[in-house]
């Protein structure tokens, strides 16, 4: 046995000795000579040449929520440039806290050649990273999330918020017993899902200052039996209008079971629920996904963020659901819409109160990106953490 | 079992011997049969059986990037099949590599996290050190349970895998969560210190990996304490009138067992998701245990065995992007396949025997 163990021991201090001398290769920084910082870090490539790959967190087929809009969004980008089917390399259900899943699809898009690959869901985020050094010649793209380099590595997501502010109004129209829940995929410290959130709420407010959002955190992008509960406590609650910020549309369907109304988000929901969905704020990633595969043909890609919103059609709330959406919804809601569009209101303007009597933000200012994108981590007044 | 003069239409006999020619003649039957069923289910759901088939081959090895992953993961499978096979061999049901792999991940993750400027080499070993001992620890608590009380080792294995899972959230939600996750619940991914070095594009786990398929062949054929793990195997009352300290050979194939799964979780966290996941172990615990019975608990054949389920993994992740199906899709193919592999085993063990009315 002691022989044995002292063999073992003299194995692994021989062979981590053997590695340790070729050390970290994958993990140095391969972008040394960052010889253009301006126009097209990369050559242009063919149109015919390129391949993009995807990484959903679920399936596009369920033809609904949040793998369904991005995949929309692809579809639109491979109809506006014209690519052919076998250029865009799917991967669907990685599980983006699974980091070993996570880099077996990314490298799986390498290995067939992609020149771009967009991860579409937070927990991509580090795996990303380290891969951008390691594969210094492809284009990483995360969708959510806060990490970026100045080579091949950037970040993409949408001003959601300035939606769900619209949806607010529908829902706080719509409320008898002033009472609006929303199922949250994360906690207070997520800026966006607690941005969103808040636009909600202040949605909610400026129509009826009486209506309190009850919220319900499920701590996961995507879990439609946690969806599910969550909706069901708020229903529970007394409820009367659902919004939601997860993946699925589980609680569109829980509000129609109860007799509730619904807010969906990603895609219209209202074709999941059409007794309960009276809006829902949705992507259009295909704006992006379209500038930014353009940009790599072009060979105009630079490393920047992306964060579009109304006015760049990246955001939007899909149509009324008018047979449920209380009077007066459309009008109040376009002049809302008019007002983001001119760039008169940005949502977070001004002094803002949150639930724990502290205030945010400075007359006559608005929150910038940064805050909005990492640092919101407050909930204005009217929001209940259940 | 039967009254006398009441003989069953169809019995179950078991075989005594069967020639290795006819075990090979019923293998190949099966996987020619397993072959078929999954083809008819692909020509069922319109696509041509012998393009996916030929996609699954290629895509596990049509290029070095292909390969490296099928090795990838093949590393933690092996070794856990290796593992659990130590203990079947004693006929000891360690369900529990699972849980044996998070706690190892656990233990070596500790020091990933929080001494990461320790020297690289010195720090790997430490980790290396401390997966064998969470993953021993954790298997020798359902075998001191086992030696002491008698205890149902394959439900005790089981439910540890379920509290090792929590601890794990425990550490991901609380004390261990990552400052820079802005309510992401995960652990900090490690420094680049507290990573496995690659050897040939792939983390040097595969070494690892294979020079425990030597250790663990030599140590059951070679070594009095294999002996003494096969005699338990076949029977504790022998073992016992034979001088031997069943309740000490329990306990050390245990740990060993635990150890090298524990191992499997230290490699897995530093060398492939580079973080302490919930994933980790992500199931391979339990085709570990098929795998190895698979292979007749031979470290060789283990490594066969693993190898052939990797490529049947890394080959149906690339056919499901490749012609846009499902990832249920290739999880029934892969069911249909194993249904006949394993139930072959049956054919090879037993047989159907008819008898007819009234008797010889």
């Amino acid at each position: 046995m002691k022989k044995l163990l002292s063999i073992i021991l003299v194995l692994m201090l021989a062979l981590t000795l053997l590695t340790s001398c070729g050390n970290n290769e994958g993990q140095q920084p391969v972008s040394e000579g960052k010889e253009a910082s301006g126009e097209g870090i990369f050559p242009a490539i063919a149109k015919e040449d390129i391949k993009v790959g995807v990484i959903h967190i679920g399936n596009p087929a369920d033809g609904s929520g949040y793998s369904y809009a991005h995949d929309q969004g692809i579809v639109a980008m491979q109809k506006a440039l014209g690519l052919s089917d076998s250029q865009i390399i799917r991967k669907n259900n990685v599980n983006d806290t699974d980091p070993t899943a996570t880099e077996a699809a990314m490298l799986e898009c390498i290995e067939e050649g992609a020149n771009i690959i967009f991860g579409t869901s937070w927990g991509y985020m580090d795996t990303m990273e380290a891969l951008a050094q390691e594969y210094p010649d492809v284009l990483f793209s995360h969708g959510s999330g806060y990490k970026s380099n100045d080579r091949n590595f950037n970040n993409y997501f949408g001003r959601i918020y300035q939606a769900r502010y619209l949806t607010g109004i529908a829902a706080g129209l719509k409320t008898k017993t002033n009472k609006l829940g929303y199922v949250a995929a994360m906690g207070k410290d997520n800026s966006e899902v607690t941005g969103g959130l808040n636009a909600f709420a202040m949605g909610a407010y400026s129509v009826n200052p009486d209506a309190k959002v009850y919220v319900k955190v499920t701590n996961s992008w995507y879990s439609p039996e946690e969806e599910t509960n969550a909706a069901k406590a708020l229903i529970a609650e007394g409820c009367d209008v659902i919004a939601q910020h997860c993946d699925t549309p589980n609680p569109q369907l829980e509000a129609e079971k109860a007799g509730v109304f619904g807010i969906g988000y990603n895609s219209d929901m209202s074709k999941d629920a059409p007794k309960a969905t009276i809006t829902s704020a949705v992507w259009n990633w295909g704006a992006y996904y379209t500038w930014a595969v353009e940009n790599v043909i072009n060979g105009t890609w630079k490393s920047e963020n992306y964060y579009g919103g109304m006015k760049e059609g990246m955001v939007d709330i899909s149509p009324i659901n008018e047979g449920i959406a209380a009077e007066g919804t459309a009008e109040k809601i376009e002049e809302a819409r008019q007002s983001m569009m001119d760039g008169t209101f940005n949502v977070f303007d001004g002094v803002i109160e949150t639930n724990d009597g502290s205030t945010v933000g400075e007359e006559g200012k608005t929150l910038d990106d940064a805050t909005i994108t990492g640092g919101i981590n407050w909930y204005f007044k009217t929001v209940v953490e259940k | 079992m039967n009254k006398k003069g009441h003989v069953p239409f169809i019995r179950i006999v078991k075989i005594s011997e069967r020639s290795g020619k006819d075990t090979l003649k019923i293998r190949i039957a099966a996987f020619i049969s397993a072959l078929a069923a999954g083809g008819l289910f692909i020509l069922f759901l319109g696509y041509n059986p012998i393009e996916l088939y030929g996609t699954i081959i290629s895509g596990a090895f049509r290029s070095k990037m292909a390969f490296q992953a099928t090795i990838r993961f093949m590393i933690p499978l092996l070794m856990s099949s290796l593992g659990v096979a130590m203990a079947f061999k004693m006929r000891f049901w360690n369900i529990g590599a699972e849980g044996q792999i998070i706690v190892g991940a656990v233990c070596a993750s500790y020091f990933a996290l929080f001494h990461d400027t320790w020297p690289h080499f010195l720090l790997l070993l430490v980790m290396f050190a401390a997966g064998a001992l969470g993953g021993g620890l954790w298997g020798l608590i359902p075998a001191y349970f086992k030696s002491k009380y008698d205890t149902n080792e394959t439900l005790f294995t089981l439910m540890l895998n379920y509290i090792a899972l929590h601890i794990i959230t425990y550490l991901r939600d609380g004390p261990w969560k990552d400052p820079g996750s802005s309510g992401f619940p995960k652990i900090a991914r490690f420094a680049p210190n507290a990573q496995l070095d690659k050897i040939l594009g792939v983390h040097f786990g595969w070494i690892i990996a294979l020079i425990l398929v030597f250790i663990v062949f030599i140590y059951l054929r070679y070594t009095k304490h294999g002996y003494e793990i096969s005699v338990v195997g076949e029977s504790k009352s022998t073992a016992k009138y034979a001088g031997m300290d069943v309740r000490k050979i329990i306990l050390r194939t245990m740990a060993i067992s635990g150890g090298i799964c524990g191992i499997t979780g230290m490699i897995q966290a530093a060398g492939s998701d580079m973080t302490l996941a919930s994933s980790v172990a992500g199931g391979v615990g339990f085709t570990a245990i098929i795998v190895s019975w698979l292979a007749y608990l031979n470290p060789f054949g283990i490594l066969l065995v693993s190898f052939l389920f990797s490529v049947l993994e890394k080959g149906s992740s690339v056919m499901q992007s490749a012609y846009g199906l499902s990832t249920y899709f290739a999880s029934v193919l892969q069911g249909i396949i194993l249904f006949f592999i394993l139930g072959c085993e049956f054919f090879i063990r037993y047989k159907f025997v008819v008898s007819r009315k009234g008797g010889r």
